[in-house]
């Protein structure tokens, strides 16, 4: 089984070499030639106002933790997917209480605006 | 063995340098594509039909000035495009793109590599893309490529959500997570005509997965200059490009993998059936984005949260229900 993997294992020691080629490449070719204006972050031309590692919206991790939730619930629906077949209503039954617990806190998550942008 | 390794370098070789050409040509027929919708002629000096101008372009880019800003994390800026290219080049490796065929007196399946888990794997690589754009976007050290990086990285978790959601319904017809047995599960009927909605909903969740337009928020140019690549010349900004056509074709094979019966086909040998059906799919996002205008934000996670996701459940749901009444083959 684990010779499955073999291909695999080859196919990315090819695509961390041209990767590698790549990010090389231009070092080979080419030399930079900085400047104080060139090496400025971009601002639209402006000198750059404060740092760019502030703070930012929460909103960010909220989304970052239904992401997680619902994940979660979508990796526990794939093995029960492909072994739905063996369990047959059972496996529903158990799926639909399952969704029915995840769908009380989809339903709060909506009520509460979370999925709103403002 | 050694030999057998021998085999296997060759050809993964092969279908890499295959690979690799169709998504630089694909950057020509977008361009090409996108004048004609536009009554445009799109690229046309550079060689006949401008058929030389991926050429032009890699040489353009690889001679450009690699710059990395003085206060960027300089590791992470430099890893972030390897990050989003090698698990862009990795997703093509378990889509078989036909049946099998002889070399050398061995029969082999045409592909790279077929596991048991090939969709899971696919999915765990598109996964990894994030990392190296919400890398880019902090490392780079700019405001603009801050907020493109977060704003990714919320667009693509979100919709990743739905997209694993609206492939379950081919995972519950199939009862296998292994591509070559959803292609073969399609020999009569494509699932597309099973899973219409699940095909739909796959379309959506994938456009919004690889940045196409309507969803391409990441380089929503007009707000946030270039995104998560402002601050990227050169080849690391060529590595990005190519990863995101990359994504594009795999998304594209993908889609005629799971819902359009694969390499299956009359008349025609099964490698060309799958290019066929890729080329379609390729052409209808490359429609796509002649057509449509773009979201906004606040539209965007409203409509992965509010409408993608609870239809993709519900899809399940449907489909779970018919499986399991209709008792046989399904």
């Amino acid at each position: 089984m684990l010779s499955d993997f073999l291909p695999i294992g080859i196919l990315f020691l090819m695509a961390v070499a041209f990767a590698g080629i790549a990010l090389a490449a231009p070092h080979l070719i080419t030399r930079a030639h900085p400047t104080r204006e060139k090496m400025l972050p971009y601002e639209c031309g402006i000198d750059p106002v404060g740092d760019a590692r502030g703070r930012f919206s929460v909103h960010y991790y909220v989304v970052a933790m239904m992401f997680i939730i619902f994940d979660v619930e979508v990796v526990f629906l794939y093995p029960w997917a492909v072994a739905f077949r063996q369990l047959r209503m059972v496996g529903l039954v158990e799926a639909a209480v399952f969704l029915a617990i995840l769908l009380v806190g989809y339903v709060y998550l909506w009520r509460r605006g979370a999925f709103e942008w403002d | 063995m050694s030999q057998t390794v021998v085999v296997d370098i060759v050809r993964i070789a092969v279908i890499l340098g295959m690979f690799l050409g169709c998504v630089a040509y694909l950057v020509w027929v977008e361009r090409k594509l996108l004048g004609h919708i536009q009554i445009r002629v799109g690229p046309k000096r550079v060689g006949p039909y401008g058929l030389l101008q991926p050429i032009a372009d890699f040489v353009k880019l690889v001679s450009k000035e690699d710059l990395t800003p003085p206060n960027a994390h300089r590791a992470l800026f430099r890893l972030a495009p390897a990050i989003a290219l090698v698990p862009a080049i990795l997703s093509i490796a378990v889509i078989p793109f036909g049946g099998t065929i002889r070399v050398l007196g061995r029969e082999m399946p045409i592909g790279i590599a077929d596991i048991n888990v090939g969709l899971l794997y696919v999915f765990a690589m598109s996964s990894m893309g994030v990392f190296g754009i919400a890398l880019a976007g902090w490392s780079s050290n700019n405001k603009y490529s801050l907020m493109g990086g977060l704003r990714s990285s919320a667009q693509l978790i979100s919709y990743e959500v739905s997209l694993g959601l609206s492939v379950l319904g081919v995972v519950l017809l199939a009862g296998t997570f292994s591509l070559r047995e959803i292609v073969a599960a399609q020999h009569p009927i494509p699932f597309v005509a099973l899973q219409p909605v699940g095909f739909l909903l796959f379309l959506m969740a994938s456009s919004a997965e690889i940045a196409r337009i309507p969803f391409d928020l990441p380089e929503a140019e007009t707000e946030l200059v270039a995104g998560f690549h402002t601050e990227y010349s050169s080849m690391k900004f060529a590595m990005f490009f190519v990863a995101e056509y990359a994504n594009l074709v795999t998304v594209s094979a993908m889609a005629v993998t799971l819902f359009l019966g694969g390499w299956n086909g009359p008349f025609l040998p099964g490698p060309i059936w799958f290019a066929l059906k890729t080329a379609a799919m390729l052409f209808l996002f490359i429609w796509v984005r002649g057509t449509l205008p773009r979201y906004r934000y606040d539209q965007l996670m409203r409509f992965g949260w509010k409408f993608l996701l609870p239809v993709a459940l519900l899809n399940l749901l449907v489909t779970a229900l018919i499986v399991a009444l209709s008792g046989g083959e399904g």
